[in-house]
């Protein structure tokens, strides 16, 4: 409820339940227009952290994904707080990014940054 | 001439399409335009009562498509403005006796003798929305400042993009300025940020409305309402006069806040 005096001056409570609407509204249409259910955006968060935890150990109580709007694009943004570790490795996890793959396991190749005699095409692929 | 097609429409029922519709057209007649009214509401047919025109209806969109009358004699005039025209709805039937080509070829035909052809859509996002918007030139969206009518609408205009007939205009109805006021409602900021789109209408809460309707005289007739004021306005913009957008504020002065106070802060 707003003060006497805002009402007399009619100055209105910027914190009434109008604003709620609205922040609802902008929360809900960003799902209806993605056609993107809160249960599939639960599933897509999971995989997503699941992906980035097998690279990096994440401080998942902090984690922040969500839709967002600017101007007249939908975006996802993704907030994912890194615990610092010694040169970035958490010991209790399995240690899979840092030692390169055996040449024969049929993972998908890595991203290659500088070309190195273990990451030729045909012995990936073999 | 070539006549302009635009189509009412808003996804959530009872908002004010039908209400809209009329005043746009009696309006526009006022303003020295043609115009034919189409109530594309079939099975539930509502134009024709709003207007006053109930008890004058021969033949209906449906004995048109379906070539059992003639365009013309299915046009009704109305009583005060004879260059004002409603095509109603078939009571007795359902949206599938009409097609969204029956409708681009209807509004072919009435487009040479008319300046504006207004169409009234129906609730929903089925047939009878694709029917009413296929031959439509320009789309005005309507909605209430209320969670599930801005809801619809953005739905509403997500379809008409996909129909490429987007982003059309919005028309926000039903707006109370004291509510605003207190932070208790959405403002026509809040709804055109939520939406997206530019908006051509705001128009007031009016007790007047509902009299209006009881009798068949669409409010824009009464001078004194705010309601048919801003209908008036929009049917002006609609002309691509430009119009600026009245104050919000019914009662607004200093004192009449002072007594609304006392009497317990109500609107």
């Amino acid at each position: 409820m707003s003060s006497f005096w805002e009402r007399l001056l009619g100055r209105g409570n910027m914190r009434g339940s109008g604003q709620q609407a609205k922040d609802r509204l902008q929360f809900v249409l960003l799902h209806d227009r993605l056609n993107m259910s809160p249960e599939r955006m639960e599933a897509m968060k999971r995989e997503i952290l699941g992906v980035i935890s097998k690279y990096v150990s994440i401080d998942s109580e902090n984690v922040d994904i969500a839709l967002q709007r600017r101007e007249s694009a939908s975006l996802l943004i993704a907030e994912v707080p890194f615990i610092n570790t010694i040169e970035g490795i958490d010991p209790d996890e399995t240690p899979l990014p840092v030692s390169p793959p055996p040449a024969s396991t049929r993972k998908p190749r890595r991203k290659k940054t500088t070309p190195t005699a273990e990451e030729k095409p045909d012995q990936d692929d073999a | 001439m070539t006549g302009k097609v635009v189509t009412i429409t808003s996804g959530k029922g009872g908002v004010g399409k039908t209400t809209t519709t009329a005043n746009l057209g009696v309006a526009l007649a006022r303003l020295g335009q043609k115009v034919a009214l189409i109530d594309a509401d079939i099975g539930l047919r509502n134009l024709d009562i709003v207007l006053g025109l109930e008890n004058r209806i021969v033949y209906d969109l449906v004995d048109v498509v379906e070539g059992r009358a003639k365009l013309r004699a299915a046009l009704i005039k109305h009583k005060s403005f004879p260059e004002l025209y409603l095509l109603p709805a078939a009571q007795t039937r359902d949206k599938t006796a009409v097609s969204p080509q029956d409708m681009i070829q209807l509004c072919n035909q009435l487009r040479p003798e008319f300046d504006f052809i207004l169409i009234d859509c129906p609730a929903g996002i089925e047939r009878g929305f694709r029917n009413a918007v296929a031959p439509a030139d320009e789309v005005l969206i309507i909605t209430n400042p209320e969670v599930s009518a801005v809801r619809d609408a953005d739905r509403i205009i997500g379809l008409l993009e996909a129909e490429h007939k987007g982003p059309g205009r919005l028309i926000l109805n039903r707006v109370k300025g004291d509510m605003i006021r207190k932070g208790e409602m959405l403002s026509p900021d809040d709804v055109t940020d939520i939406l997206g789109i530019k908006i051509v209408g705001i128009v007031p809460e009016d007790e007047n409305v509902v009299p209006s309707s009881n009798s068949g005289i669409p409010i824009t007739l009464n001078n004194s309402s705010r309601a048919g004021k801003a209908f008036h306005n929009i049917a002006r913009r609609l002309m691509g006069e430009r119009v600026p957008f009245m104050s919000l504020e019914d009662s607004g002065s200093f004192f009449k806040r002072l007594s609304r106070m006392f009497s317990g802060g109500g609107g």
